[in-house]
């Protein structure tokens, strides 16, 4: 096990490692880095003092090294806008982002798993047509247009939920959260209404999917057989089982929840990173697009590799086979 | 399969997605068919009248005899002929976007099949490692580096599905490669290309035709959001994205037409595309005939 972890965290290095040379190639590469690092309205003066100090009169692999070197120190430059350290920024409004789209997530397995179920074990029934037509329009449906009629009609015509921000927050272990209070809630609760909603039809289809494939093994056959009531059989042996994917897929779901956040986060005004990534772009604040890239690559790598670990220890095959998994 | 004819009989066998396939024709048609079906020219700012601007569906134009049917935009542009416009604006990206990702996975796909070893592992690698990448942030960085324009969006669209195709063309080229007729063709000695662009291809494109048909919808959505995001399109070719996002600031006013109706029209062209792409997976699938 220990050699299957170290060899997974290498290859999250090496991942890590391409990566910020993808970065460093899209900043400093593309354009004139200057134009990029320099804040646009300054002065000629100052232009050729931050050309010197960027070390941008260094050969190209010494450009690298420092970019590097103050990656490792956590230093990504200052925002334009801001005028603080853009990592800074970006942790600051990371928890909002995690908040909403963990929110999102617990919504699309309570909701999607449970309807997958049904869908798979009544394919053909009234029920498992209408759970798969839903399913469908979940895929169809742009998450962007579903937010702004969630807040024209639960917002402007009902006045039930505000129509955007995140309301009052309560600090918990350090970190600002909205899900202990209940205006919190209120606010929360049609973002991440929204960001599931895809992942629902998702999960749906694939619980769906594997249901039918699982109903179709012996043991499940045998179960029958024996006589046990089919609550049991599809509560025990064929959810069991129907896990098994769901989970495998969980971590990268995440991930993707996180990126999505961006949608959301513009539609509803959530102050989290996805949307400061958007403010950041229309500003051409481009020290705190690469530092959000660089965390979102960094939490990327981290789920995937934690994921892979948590396989490794569920499922031996692929730790003894792991070399050349 | 008993060509073409026979396809399209057992395709129609399902309704929903008979009425999907006619749905997404009658918006194609719509699309090419736009500039003699619109009531206006949206983007010739002479036709407009400032003085007619948000005014809600059913209303008569104060200059003309034009009546804008599902009202109009801030710019007193009628709705119906904005997403008319906007839908072939849409579907033309969304088209251009999935044949050169067709295109570059195709070529990666079939090379990686091909070579086998260490550049397939090498180039799968690579593909995985897209992919584990959500394809918006891709774009939208992509984008953010490059400025917005219908080109440079499609550029951005090709760059971030290009992965799915090639894996699916990589997987389907893997299994067809061990088959006897490619057996019987590399015997016969005919060379590499001949046998890739001749035998193999040919056999893939079923498997490809429902990726393709799924792109194509995520494509249209993913340029959607970009749009509606700012970094997409330009304001001088609004996609039905760009026309949703103008009308977000009416919205909470009350005027809902200008979001509404190019959101229904946006969702009814995914919906009618995702319908058929499903009845051809199953159709398409040996493993699910008879399903």
């Amino acid at each position: 096990m220990a050699w299957y972890a170290l060899a997974r965290l290498l290859q999250a290095l090496a991942v890590l490692a391409v990566m910020s040379l993808l970065v460093f190639a899209g900043v400093y590469a593309l354009g004139n880095p200057v134009d990029l690092l320099v804040d646009p309205n300054a002065g000629a003066a100052d232009y050729a003092r931050r050309v010197a100090a960027l070390g941008l009169d260094q050969p190209l692999w010494v450009q690298y090294a420092r970019f590097v070197v103050g990656l490792l120190h956590g230093d990504l430059g200052n925002s334009f806008v801001h005028g603080t350290p853009a990592l800074h920024l970006i942790f600051e409004r990371m928890p909002a982002t995690l908040e909403v789209s963990f929110a999102a997530l617990m919504m699309a397995l309570a909701s999607g798993v449970p309807l997958g179920l049904v869908a798979g074990f009544k394919p053909q029934s009234w029920i498992g047509r209408a759970i798969r037509a839903l399913s469908v329009l979940g895929f169809s449906l742009p998450t962007f247009w579903v937010g702004l009629m969630f807040i024209m009609l639960f917002a402007v015509e009902l006045g039930w939920l505000p129509a955007g921000g995140r309301g009052p927050t309560e600090h918990v272990l350090g970190i600002d959260l909205s899900i202990t209070t209940l205006e919190g809630w209120r606010h929360l609760l049609l973002p991440a209404v929204n960001l599931a909603l895809f992942k629902i039809s998702l999960l749906i289809r694939l619980t769906a999917a594997s249901t039918q494939e699982i109903l179709r093994q012996d043991y499940i056959r045998f179960a029958r057989a024996k006589g046990l009531h089919p609550v049991r059989i599809v509560g025990l042996h064929v959810l069991k089982n129907a896990l098994v994917p769901i989970v495998t897929v969980l971590g990268l779901e995440f991930g993707s929840l996180v990126a999505f956040a961006v949608v959301t986060e513009s539609v509803f005004a959530w102050p989290g990173m996805g949307k400061l990534l958007i403010d950041s772009i229309t500003l051409l604040d481009r020290p705190v697009v690469v530092a959000y890239l660089l965390v979102v690559v960094l939490l990327f790598v981290s789920i995937n590799f934690i994921v892979d670990l948590l396989y490794g220890l569920l499922d031996p095959r692929v730790r003894l086979g792991g070399a050349q998994a | 399969m008993k060509g073409a004819a026979g396809l399209l009989a057992r395709y129609a066998e399902d309704r929903v997605a008979a009425a999907a396939l006619a749905l997404f024709a009658l918006l194609a048609l719509a699309a090419l068919a736009a500039p003699w079906l619109a009531p206006q020219n949206p983007y010739d700012l002479a036709q407009l009248d400032i003085l007619d601007a948000r005014l809600p569906p059913g209303s008569a134009a104060g200059a003309t005899e034009l009546v804008y049917r599902l009202g109009t935009d801030a710019q007193g542009r009628d709705m119906l002929s904005a997403m008319l416009y906007g839908l072939r604006i849409s579907l033309a990206v969304g088209f251009a976007a999935t044949a050169g990702g067709l295109a570059l996975g195709l070529l990666v796909g079939l090379s990686s099949a091909l070579a086998g070893g260490r550049v397939d592992a090498l180039i799968m690698r690579a593909a995985d490692l897209q992919l584990a990448f959500p394809a918006i942030l891709l774009a939208l960085i992509l984008l953010a580096a490059l400025g917005p324009g219908p080109g440079k969006i499609v550029a951005a669209l090709v760059a971030a599905q290009w992965a799915y195709y090639a894996r699916a063309v990589r997987g389907v080229a893997l299994v067809e490669r061990e088959k006897d007729y490619i057996a019987a063709v590399r015997l016969l000695g005919l060379s590499g290309p001949r046998i890739l662009f001749r035998h193999l291809l040919p056999n893939c494109l079923p498997a490809l035709i429902v990726v393709a048909t799924l792109q194509v919808g995520a494509a249209i959505a993913l340029e959607a959001t970009l749009s509606f995001l700012g970094v997409g399109l330009p304001v001088t070719e609004p996609s039905l994205g760009l026309l949703i996002a103008n009308g977000f600031q009416y919205l909470l006013s009350g005027k809902y037409w200008i979001s509404v109706f190019p959101g229904l029209l946006l969702l009814g062209l995914i919906l009618a595309i995702n319908l058929v792409a499903e009845r051809l997976r199953v159709l398409l699938n040996p493993r699910l005939q008879g399903v």
